[in-house]
């Protein structure tokens, strides 16, 4: 068999649904394999929207997501989409081909060292030699994707392997000697783990995007019952728990509420889950939750100990480990720290200005109109409005480039969650800034009928980037004005085919929303012109801990 | 940063092309300093066993045996810097005028060298055994006039019947 077909077989064994991908020359002899498959493909317009689509498409399925590419400039147009499913720990198999075998380093027409590049941002890769060891490759990349910590895996497949004569002999098992994840804790550590948590006072829960990628959300909300234990999340760990139950307070860190960081600051005992205390959400860590023993869960060993110190470590797969713990520790109420954290909330609650056309009212009304919506979200003041403003209510249901910060992340990653959840109204809530980085995709989005919605909060500016300009570089705009109020998205949106529609006041908010509901099948493009000098608070600054948190205007 | 720890870790690894290159990858994007690496097969034709020399406090050494330990490729990380055998090959080329041929003999000799190549003005000396013997020798040689050194860099095995 062409060792092409075989590989598209393997795919199909694999129980790939759907490919997002660009053809070119080397990946050809595939392409021409897939012809003959019932495996859904969609040609994005640039490969970085092929693996963001893949990776939120794996985010909000669960599945492993996968991208194809060609040699060269399609291999290396998947770089910036392989890093950020890196930092998050999402499992895509990004398929390239490579020249032929006998011109790899050559400096063959589009010859690139894709493994060479990827090496430090994949969990593994491969560049296939022999066309025997094509299929057990396959087997391989996708186990090592989904499995332990997932991550992305990048397989080069060269043109001449794709072309050879092959058996089809799918492995049904894989055997690699250096991998095996160790999903059980240790029981000598959660019983330590449930002392620390019977002697403690204020106890707190930090949930992190390894809930989701555990699929634990049910075992940490009766874990939290159970204890009592407020809930706050990182931005990865949003949807760990419902946003509106009543011990979940919200995202913690730079962005997160007041209430949520000085409740982590002020614990006595931090259980921290599937999450790897990164600088936006500890704050400087000389300061960091100073009087908290630390509880930490995580199925990754190197992550424990990385950044903050531990003391009791558990690895293993955190939704057997919630579960175990639960059953070893009984209920014990906590007043004293249940009225000061209720009280830190009714005092400190999130909020902004209403004057004007603010972008937080817009997202606060989004989240009321789509309560049930998957969000998508791009990077900077936009994503951070999102995580503060649109609650959320299930798992899965919150999607954010959150390690790598990816401009332009959003609305690929809606294109790729809404083919997984075609039932779901998909919400990419977007910057000017970002959705021109991946604008092209509408045209993917409207030839494939994925009627993903973009909701702008246009303000000009790379606003992230011009509000630390504000606070820390006495208010010297280099360079982030884009004059993206005067663009017309509108009309941009219509010329892709898509609906486009401009929103000028608050109160031409809830008009758009029904339009856009009323458009079940069509994409939308809503440019919401908000107040340039809308800022993100409150704030930690950089360097300080998390208790220094500042409001602004 | 100055840091004077110093670790030795044995690294078995898959012996398949682009280990070593994932290896050195990961050192250098993790910020690890590498004092020395060696490479080589061992009892088992599918795995080789590096060892490595690195710079860096408890902390660098945990991170370092965590990080690798990531690596699919690699079997097994161990910490051989304690109580262990350690051994390295170098060659130095000194110059050797007639009249101090005999006292370079005699130091090899002392150092349970070898005298492997002589030349009219030179000798290539081999020598073996741990880093403060083979520092130690080639400070003595520097009398004379190093013109090379070629060192191979440590290997390590702990001793006794543990492994």
């Amino acid at each position: 068999m062409r060792a092409a077909d075989a590989f598209v077989k393997a795919l199909e064994k694999e129980g790939v649904e759907v490919i997002f991908g660009i053809p070119g020359g080397a990946i050809l002899e595939i392409y021409d394999a897939l012809y003959d498959s019932n495996i859904r493909h969609i040609t994005t317009r640039h490969e970085q929207g092929a693996t963001h689509a893949a990776d939120g498409y794996a985010r909000a399925s669960g599945k492993v997501g996968v991208a194809f590419a060609t040699s060269g400039p399609g291999a290396t147009n998947t770089v910036t989409g392989i890093a950020n499913a890196y930092m998050d720990s999402s499992p895509i198999v990004v398929f390239t081909g490579q020249v032929a075998r006998s011109l790899i380093g050559n400096d063959a027409f589009q010859e690139a060292d894709i493994t060479g590049i990827t090496m430090p941002i994949t969990k593994h890769n491969y560049l296939v030699t022999d066309p025997k060891s094509l299929l057990r490759i396959v087997k391989e990349a996708f186990h090592i994707a989904s499995t332990g910590r997932p991550g992305p895996v990048l397989v080069d497949i060269p043109k001449d392997v794709s072309q050879a004569d092959i058996e089809f002999e799918y492995p049904s098992k894989v055997e690699l000697m250096g991998y095996k994840p160790k999903y059980d804790g240790h029981p000598m550590q959660i019983k330590r783990a449930a002392e620390l948590i019977m002697k403690a006072e204020r106890p707190i829960i930090l949930a992190g995007g390894g809930v989701r990628i555990s699929n634990a959300e049910k075992e940490l909300t009766e874990l939290a019952e159970a204890i009592p234990a407020f809930v706050v999340t990182t931005l990865m760990g949003k949807g760990s728990i419902s946003e509106y139950h009543p011990l979940c307070l919200g995202f913690v860190g730079m962005h997160g509420s007041k209430y949520a960081n000085y409740a982590l600051s002020e614990s006595d005992l931090i259980i921290a889950v599937g999450c790897r205390f990164s600088d936006r959400t500890t704050g400087n860590t000389a300061f960091f939750a100073p009087e908290a023993k630390i509880i930490h869960i995580d199925i990754d060993p190197a992550e424990i100990g990385k950044n903050v110190r531990v003391d009791v470590p558990i690895v293993g797969d955190a939704k057997k480990i919630l579960a175990q713990l639960k059953k070893v520790i009984h209920y014990k109420q906590r007043k004293e720290w249940e009225d000061k954290v209720k009280d830190w909330r009714e005092k400190f609650p999130l909020k902004y200005s209403k004057r004007g056309f603010k972008p937080q009212f817009v997202i606060e009304k989004a989240c009321e109109f789509f309560p049930d919506a998957i969000i998508t979200t791009e990077v900077g003041q936009n994503q951070m409005w999102s995580a503060q403003f649109f609650k959320v209510k299930y798992p899965r249901q919150f999607i954010s480039s959150g390690g790598l910060g990816t401009m332009g992340f959003g609305f690929p990653a809606a294109m790729g969650a809404k083919v997984a959840c075609p039932d779901k109204e998909v919400i990419d809530l977007a910057g000017d800034g970002s959705f021109l980085m991946n604008i092209q995709e509408l045209a993917t989005c409207v030839h494939y009928e994925i009627p993903v919605k973009i909701f702008i909060m246009n303000n000009g500016y790379l606003g992230m980037v011009r509000q630390w300009q504000q606070l820390f570089y006495k208010e010297r705009y280099s360079a982030t004005c884009i004059g993206c109020e005067k663009v017309s998205f509108e009309n941009i949106a219509k010329g892709f085919g898509a609906i486009g529609i401009t929103v000028e006041k608050p109160s031409e908010v809830m008009d758009a929303f029904k339009v856009v509901k009323e458009n079940k099948d069509v994409p939308v493009v809503v440019d919401f012109k908000v107040d340039f000098q809308a800022n993100v608070f409150p704030m930690v600054p950089p360097g300080k801990g998390l208790k220094d948190i500042i409001d602004g205007d | 940063m100055v840091i004077d720890m110093r670790f030795t870790i044995a690294v078995l690894v898959e012996n398949k092309p682009g280990v070593l290159a994932r290896v050195a990858s990961l050192f250098r994007r993790r910020g690890f300093n590498i004092e020395s690496l060696t490479v080589g097969t061992t009892e088992r034709e599918d795995l080789s066993r590096m060892t490595i020399v690195v710079n860096g406090d408890e902390k660098v050494l945990e991170q370092v045996t965590k990080q690798l330990n990531k690596l699919i490729e690699v079997i097994k990380v161990s910490d051989v810097s304690k109580d262990s055998v350690e051994r390295e090959l170098c060659l130095i080329r000194v110059n050797s005028p007639p009249e101090k041929r005999g006292e370079i003999i005699e130091l090899t000799n002392i150092f349970r060298g070898r005298i492997v190549d002589v030349a009219r003005d030179s000798f290539i000396v081999e020598i073996t055994g741990d880093e403060d013997k083979i520092n130690a020798f080639i400070d003595l040689m520097r009398a004379y006039g190093i013109k090379e050194v070629a060192r191979t860099g440590k290997v390590a095995m702990v001793r006794g019947g543990k492994q």
